[in-house]
């Protein structure tokens, strides 16, 4: 039998008043009137904790969007999870913060688009800056510790200094710097932000710097770029094995990507629990530990490290979910990443953002 | 790189860090941002004594009285490898 999770992600709704054209939603975007309602996820946190999870974060979409966001706080907190609220901060005023702490959030993990007003509110598409700053505010005269979370790309990783100083200046106990990961909507976007060598080069040895200067104070998680690396990354620290992700509609998802695995039969809260989801479908067991591998995985020792990387990404590139990552310097297919990474790291013409929306 | 903890050091249980026992594992756990630590028992005394008063070399003696052959530098190893996880911090 697998081990249990530690973690639920609750996609509580796709709406979301932020545009960001990397958003880790669907390109399909779950309409309100096909959200789970309060009564389904009162149901999947009851059997989220059975099955083992001590973590439940409040995601999206902006979770702040259900009305019914306080009455899921209390719930979660009643069954002894740790309770983490994953916002923009638009819509997170002083007074509904205070009533969201004493009902039980543990933890706010607040987004930031870019270090200035103006790459901050191009980046999200509306004028949100001002209103994370304000909600970074409220979080700390609270009392409750605060990661800020950036999504880095061409767009914005020249100015990582001034994110990193943003974030210590918002009062953040952690900044997490992810590199985008291209599925979904920044696969979309991907020739406006892949970033190029140049501004890698530049960057690492600035977060590496900030991570020293910072130690005890601010941790600084970094996650790499991998289209530039030689390695792919421990994706999910494996397929099932420690999280998973239930999102609006009650899809549930060994990873907040995996509809973009169209091969894959997704099982859904209405018709089963998560524990028959979890140990039982096909759609979990499918990459479950080392059998489904092929070469150069199968054979290879630093499968116990990266798992053979990403399942999703190994779809999108290659047509073949059980391939191997191709990322991987070692892949058969990383000549199809190299092309990708000369024609739109620095394409002769950008391209216009798609932003993200409802369609 | 692991800190070194002195045994006159105060530890204290960081702000934002839950202690709790899960009966699906049987274990005593800490939650915190993004993770998890599932402890053994001599791990889940060592944290159940971190109050912020008690110097590492308190908590040894404590553990002393209850276990054989406990040694202050394994408590201050220990202590160590939870503020590596952000779990505790220390004084002094």
């Amino acid at each position: 039998m697998a081990e249990a999770p530690f973690g639920l992600l609750a996609e509580l709704t796709h709406r979301c008043p932020l545009q960001c054209g990397y958003c880790s939603n669907p390109v399909e975007l779950v309409r309100r009137n096909a959200e789970l309602s309060t009564d389904d996820w009162l149901r999947v946190f009851d059997q989220a904790r059975a099955l083992g999870a001590l973590q439940i974060h409040l995601s999206g979409g902006e979770p702040l969007l259900r009305p019914d966001l306080p009455e899921l706080v209390v719930h979660a907190n009643s069954l002894g999870c740790y309770v983490n609220l994953v916002t923009s901060g638009v819509g997170l005023s002083r007074d509904r913060l205070r009533d969201l702490a004493s009902r039980g959030v543990d933890h706010v993990q607040l987004s930031l688009q870019d270090a200035t007003r103006e790459g901050n509110d191009r980046i999200a598409g509306i004028k949100a800056f001002d209103r994370k700053v304000e909600a970074a505010a409220f979080v700390r005269d609270e009392g409750l510790p605060l990661t800020v979370n950036t999504v880095l790309h061409r767009q914005n990783l020249d100015n990582i200094a001034g994110i990193i100083a943003m974030a210590e200046e918002m009062g953040a106990e952690r900044l997490e710097l992810a590199n985008t990961q291209y599925y979904g909507w920044a696969l979309r976007n991907r020739a406006v932000l892949l970033p190029t060598r140049e501004q890698l080069a530049v960057a690492d040895p600035i977060v590496s710097a900030a991570q020293a200067r910072l130690r005890g104070r601010m941790e600084i998680v970094y996650v790499i770029a991998d289209y530039h690396e030689a390695h792919p990354k421990p994706c999910m620290y494996g397929w099932g094995a420690r999280q998973l992700t239930v999102a609006p509609n009650g899809d549930v998802l060994p990873c907040p990507a995996a509809t973009v695995i169209s091969s894959l039969k997704i099982e859904n809260v209405r018709d089963s629990s998560l524990h028959e989801i979890w140990h039982n479908s096909p759609s979990f067991n499918a990459f479950r530990g080392f059998d489904w591998m092929q070469d150069p995985c199968r054979s290879c020792p630093r499968k116990e490290i990266d798992f053979g990387g990403c399942r999703c990404q190994a779809f999108q590139l290659t047509g073949d979910a059980a391939a191997t990552d191709p990322v991987c310097s070692l892949s058969p297919a990383r000549s199809t990443v190299d092309l990708i990474l000369e024609t739109e790291m620095a394409p002769s013409e950008v391209p216009a953002m798609a932003m993200r929306k409802m369609s | 790189m692991t800190s070194v903890v002195a045994l006159d050091a105060v530890p204290h249980i960081r702000r934002g860090v839950k202690c709790a026992y899960d009966q699906i594992r049987s274990a005593h756990v800490v939650l915190f941002p993004e993770g998890v630590l599932v402890l053994n028992e001599t791990a889940a005394s060592v944290v159940s004594l971190c109050d912020g008063v008690r110097s590492v070399g308190d908590i040894a003696l404590v553990l002393g009285d209850e276990y054989d052959g406990v040694e202050p530098e394994d408590i201050a190893s220990l202590v160590a490898r939870l503020v590596e996880r952000r779990v505790v911090d220390v004084d002094g």
